[in-house]
């Protein structure tokens, strides 16, 4: 039995997406825009340039009608632990700056918009898109730029940012837990994705505290992982009764089944490539 | 005008025919300068490049330019280390070949980052488990150490060389390039290798990731060794070049000879290896991702089909190793120069699939194929660094006694 505390475990901060809820609205990419300033260009219709730090992507079973199915897929960073999930993340390990980094005490990826300098091997190596350059100065219509986030710093051209898990709001319920000596309740620190989300498909909380609803979540039958083969160990689950759209997640030979849940695929031993 | 600068015994051309032989190459540098300009200050914008190709032709230039610069390092490991002493006639110029190579790549690596003015922080705040931090210190040790080797040279010219201390520096540096040339070899073999690194160990990206020893990926190995192959092919390949232009031979056929069937040893033993590399990550490293191998070679546009891997395979691999393996075939003028730029071809083919195939295929089922083509700025700065190695190249072939061979070969009739 863990006899540890919940103030001295370190904590691994994750979400459940429950794609069956997901209607597809955007509210969370809507949400994510304006909690995290990300600059606003006249055309935005051009997905390969323009910053969304969680994008809906809209899938379908591939069948004509009547038998199509869709599902709408939102992908925030997975902030991955890497293989045998140590923090050596796909894109912690490469950056050549140590401009994005793996807190072992959150289990966030984050990014130093300040040391990044632009290399973007960060962004070659992540397989789920989740990163973005800044190839333009951020802009905003001028009255927009009256109600950016003055907790979020905006970031300059020619550097790399992606999704935080909304990490300002965990640096402000955290000094506010440390004053009153407490630790953070699940609910003072929630990304701006899921307060947002209006049908409640998404879950946030910490994933190794069995008082937080991710801990069971991640444990449904329905879940699965983006890319689990790849080894990448996502701190992002999704459900879905739908056995296409858990296929989906995953690349598989033409042989195979599909047997992705969580940890299906976890390496043996430590090394090696 | 400018006879009291050129080597003694040889001769030039007139220096207007000569600055109007220049007029091309100093134009488009120019022309690189200023797409350089446009990405220094307007940023990278001034490309096509996206967030799905963040790794585009300045990568791929980048590598391709280490890869057939690779001649001087190996080159300068046969003759001072092995001691392969015929070597002596070309291995001044594959040091200044590869000194313009690697000013070519860190030219180009600094237009392509973001943030310019951050450059150093990738010494500052090195990753020590990131490849492209051993690339850059290893890069930028080594081209510390072709200026170390091509400066002796410099010191040659005959003006110089009038001056007593710096006679004598040149004398003592020469004495000591054995040094230089073994330090050079460690370190090229340490960078090519990390760059060949840089995609073995996106193991997010399956076309790219590869399995290997410890925590080098098996690309580690083939660059240095397709580099330690080829990069001599493309010294010869220049060397061939600036005999046709000036009219001249510059060195005798045993050399090419030698080092001919030097690299078509280690680029037969280079294809055996990559396909064997080709074949363990198509039947075992792959299929483990759930990718077929067929799958990164069946999308809807013709431009990342079988046929790249087929051309890169046989037609730049096995063919020109076949010839420079052959005697008779290697020592035929024409087969030579086939088998050379086929290798030279071969290699920057090798580096363009390594870097732009795993970024032009999808990774999740819900993905698509990406298509890119560079923009006009990214042509420009790639050709600038080009332009400005064939003027080094020029400059160096007039001023200095970069052929220890041409007096012999051609001998100036005395009026």
């Amino acid at each position: 039995m863990n006899t540890e505390s919940n103030e001295t475990r370190a904590k691994k901060f994750g979400m459940v997406i429950d794609l069956d809820k997901c209607t597809g609205c955007g509210s969370c990419m809507v949400a994510c825009s304006a909690e995290n300033n990300i600059p606003v260009r006249k055309d935005e219709s051009d997905k390969l340039l323009s910053i969304t730090w969680i994008r809906v992507y809209r899938i379908t079973n591939g069948k004509d009608f009547p038998d199509t199915e869709i599902c709408y897929f939102p992908r925030p960073c997975q902030h991955c632990g890497g293989k045998h999930d140590d923090g050596h993340s796909p894109c912690v390990s490469v950056c050549p700056a140590t401009a994005t980094d793996y807190d072992h005490s959150t289990g966030i990826v984050s990014q130093i918009y300040t040391r990044c300098f632009g290399c973007r091997y960060c962004m070659a190596a992540c397989p789920y898109h989740a990163r973005y350059f800044n190839w333009w100065d951020p802009v905003w219509p001028a009255k927009l730029e009256e109600s950016l986030s003055p907790d979020v710093s905006p970031r300059m051209r020619g550097v790399v940012e992606k999704c935080s898990f909304c990490f300002h709001r965990y640096q402000l319920a955290r000094d506010k837990a440390y004053q009153e000596e407490r630790d953070v309740e699940e609910m003072e620190y929630q990304t701006a994705c899921t307060q947002a989300c209006p049908s409640g498909a998404i879950t946030f909380g910490d994933l190794n505290n069995p008082d937080h609803a991710v801990y069971t979540l991640k444990k449904d039958k329905r879940a699965f992982r983006l890319l689990e083969r790849l080894h990448t160990n996502p701190k992002v689950y999704y459900l879905s009764e739908r056995e296409w759209v858990r296929r989906a997640g995953d690349n598989y030979l033409s042989n195979e089944e599909p047997t992705g849940a969580p940890g299906a695929y976890e390496l043996k031993g430590k090394g090696g490539h | 005008m400018d006879s009291a600068l050129i080597p003694e015994g040889v001769e030039r051309c007139s220096l207007k025919r000569f600055t109007l032989g220049l007029v091309i190459p100093a134009a488009l540098v120019i022309w690189g300068l200023y797409a350089a300009y446009l990405c220094w200050f307007k940023g990278l914008n001034q490309t096509n490049m996206n967030d799905s190709y963040g790794f585009a032709l300045w990568i791929w230039a980048d590598l391709a330019v280490i890869a057939v610069g690779g001649g001087a390092f190996f080159t300068g490991f046969l003759r001072y280390v092995v001691g392969k002493d015929e070597l002596k006639n070309i291995i001044n110029f594959a040091v200044i070949v590869g000194f313009c190579c690697y000013c070519s790549a860190m030219l180009i690596l600094a237009i392509d980052i973001g943030q310019p003015l951050r450059g150093w922080f990738i010494f500052w705040h090195a990753n020590v488990h990131s490849m492209l931090t051993e690339v850059a210190f290893c890069l930028s040790l080594y081209l510390s150490v072709l200026a170390i080797e091509y400066l002796p040279l410099l010191l040659e010219n005959r003006k110089i060389d009038q001056n007593p201390f710096w006679h004598n520096m040149g004398h003592r540096m020469h004495e000591i390039m054995a040094v230089f040339a073994a330090t050079g070899a460690f370190l090229s073999c340490f960078h090519q290798g990390s760059l060949g690194g840089v995609t073995g160990v996106l193991y997010g990206r399956p076309f790219g990731l590869r399995e290997g020893i410890f925590i080098w990926p098996w690309t580690f190995f083939l660059y240095t060794w397709s580099a330690a192959a080829c990069g001599p092919c493309f010294t010869m390949f220049c060397c061939k070049i600036t005999e046709k232009l000036t009219g001249k031979r510059l060195v005798k056929d045993n050399v090419y000879d030698l080092l001919a069937k030097i690299s078509g040893w280690m680029l037969g033993t280079y294809i055996v290896a990559k396909i064997a590399d080709t074949l363990w990550w198509a039947v075992v490293t792959v299929p483990k991702t759930g990718f077929s191998f067929m799958q990164f070679y069946n999308n809807s546009n013709n431009y990342h089909g079988l046929w790249i891997l087929i051309l890169e395979l046989v037609v730049c691999g096995i063919v020109p190793a076949a010839i420079l393996l052959k005697k008779e075939w290697r020592q035929n003028s024409r087969l030579f120069m086939v088998a050379v730029t086929l290798a030279v071809f071969g290699v920057c083919l090798n580096r363009w699939v390594m870097v732009m195939q795993p970024m032009a295929m999808p990774v999740m089922t819900f993905d698509q194929w990406v298509l890119y083509f560079p923009s006009w700025q990214e042509w420009a700065t790639t050709i600038l660094p080009v332009a400005g190695g064939i003027l080094v190249i020029a400059l160096s072939y007039r001023y200095l006694p970069v052929f220890p061979q041409e007096r012999e070969l051609n001998p100036v009739e005395k009026s």
